[in-house]
């Protein structure tokens, strides 16, 4: 069992944030995430492309502010449970939490903040009829383990980054790569389309377009697929069935945690701290709702500041504590590091 | 206000709705189909208007004319589902005068 002070559902850019906040008030994080890296939708749908209302960076690429935030929060420590997703929680005797993940990691915690932005990550699923029942016999969304495909047969849909960049992955470990997408063009960084012209002409990865799957076929597992390519169509032998056709965020299982729900976001406390419903519960950045909310990164920043101050709150009853200031104090990490301002010079004038 | 238009935006549940689009506010048709919450919070728009989710496709009904596709809405629609050949992304039409009488219908949300 994760033990820890405050547990973060959601590793998006406000949870990264509440770990800096939090660890200024000694309170340790640990973040769970459906996504396999840190970052939420700034690292999974445009880390390349600006944000230009951060304060104080005129201009900032939502990947580099991703590492930024895991730089900052770097010294208190955070823990993270990747590529799973929150399922359940369990409220104890003693007001505290026992959450647990898709993979049945459990995590326990006298405070959890629902940092979730729109939801977790799910795929998009091509409609095909009969796909889900293929699921896991051959036919997978997210590709997690590249060595699982290695001497067999691939076929991958879709025309973004992903479809680009795991063909020129897996032709190295594959028997076989083929690329289908509904165009020519693809949709991805010049490079990542560069190789793939270049992979083709060299014979390690098929390509096939302006084509589609239609269908897919086998028994118990995968054994084909049905193309769609003009007016013909044709099957094609594989043993594994890749769409990509990009993620889409969902609510889930958080939606059935008893929360009270408005507009596909969690209500909370505006007033005070930002807390939901129940106790113990908060919900902070884009996953909350209130009167007048925005879903802005620099709100998400807010509303995780004033959410750990009331977390301390029920972590330490009763006892004391004033604001400090990070320039006046220093910053003292979990891992031994001290940050601090350089002490003012005193020295005689003669 | 003269610089509004009415247009025309039938829903998802295929309830059509009669709306005032202010065409001064740098607004396309995503932002106004959720400025009057035609479509759920977090089922139109999760890009935030950048062509990268799909999750505005609209079908244009009536003969309104648009402005042309660029790459990036040609390339996000050939990885959408629903696709018709009346699809654009909401996020990518900037609301114009010219556009009075526009009439579309939201896309199942994929």
């Amino acid at each position: 069992m994760i033990k820890t002070d405050i547990l973060i559902i959601g590793a998006g850019p406000t949870g990264l944030f509440t770990v800096f906040e939090a660890g200024l008030l000694k309170l340790k994080c640990h973040l769970i995430d459906a996504l396999p890296k840190a970052g939420g939708q700034c690292s999974e749908i445009y880390p390349k492309k600006p944000i230009y209302d951060i304060p104080a960076y005129p201009e900032i690429l939502a990947g580099d502010l991703t590492h930024k935030l895991l730089e900052q929060c770097k010294q208190f420590e955070p823990g993270f449970t990747l590529g799973e997703r929150a399922e359940t929680i369990d409220k104890q005797k003693d007001g505290t939490f026992i959450v647990t993940t898709s993979k049945g990691t459990k995590h326990h915690a006298p405070v959890v903040t629902i940092a979730g932005g729109l939801g977790s990550f799910e795929p998009r699923k091509p409609l095909i009829d009969n796909l889900v029942e293929y699921e896991d016999k051959g036919v997978e969304y997210i590709i997690k383990e590249p060595e699982f495909y290695r001497n067999k047969k691939v076929v991958i849909a879709g025309g973004g980054d992903s479809a680009l960049d795991w063909s020129i992955f897996l032709s190295d470990v594959a028997s076989e790569v083929t690329l289908i997408h509904r165009r020519n063009e693809f949709r991805g960084h010049l490079d990542s389309v560069e190789k793939v012209q270049e992979l083709k002409n060299a014979g390690k990865i098929n390509l096939i377009t302006p084509a589609e799957v239609i269908g897919v076929e086998g028994n118990g597992k995968i054994e084909a697929i049905t193309v769609k390519q003009d007016a013909k169509t044709f099957t094609k032998q594989c043993d594994h069935f890749i769409p990509l056709f990009g993620l889409s965020p969902k609510l889930g299982p958080i939606a059935d945690w008893g929360l009270e729900i408005e507009k596909n976001a969690i209500k909370v406390n505006n007033a005070l701290d930002y807390q939901t419903n129940i106790p113990g519960i908060y919900a902070i950045g884009d996953v909350n709702t209130y009167p007048g909310k925005l879903k802005l990164i620099l709100c998400g920043f807010h509303e995780a500041t004033l959410m750990c101050q009331s977390a301390y709150q029920i972590i330490n009853p009763g006892k004391k504590y004033v604001l400090k200031y990070t320039t006046v104090i220093g910053v003292d990490g979990f891992d031994g590091t001290r940050k601090e301002a350089p002490k003012a010079v005193v020295k005689k004038i003669e | 206000m003269e610089q509004d238009i009415n247009i025309k935006i039938t829903d998802r549940d295929g309830v059509t709705h009669e709306v005032l689009a202010p065409t001064d506010m740098a607004m396309n048709l995503m932002e106004v189909v959720r400025s009057y919450e035609l479509a759920p919070e977090g089922t139109i728009g999760i890009c935030g208007g950048m062509a990268m989710c799909a999750s505005c496709q609209c079908y244009v009904l009536s003969d309104t004319e648009l402005p042309e596709m660029q790459d990036d809405e040609e390339a996000m629609l050939s990885e959408a589902f629903y696709v018709k050949d009346n699809s654009r992304l909401g996020c990518q039409i900037q609301m114009t005068p010219e556009m009075e009488g526009l009439e579309v219908e939201l896309a199942p949300e994929s």
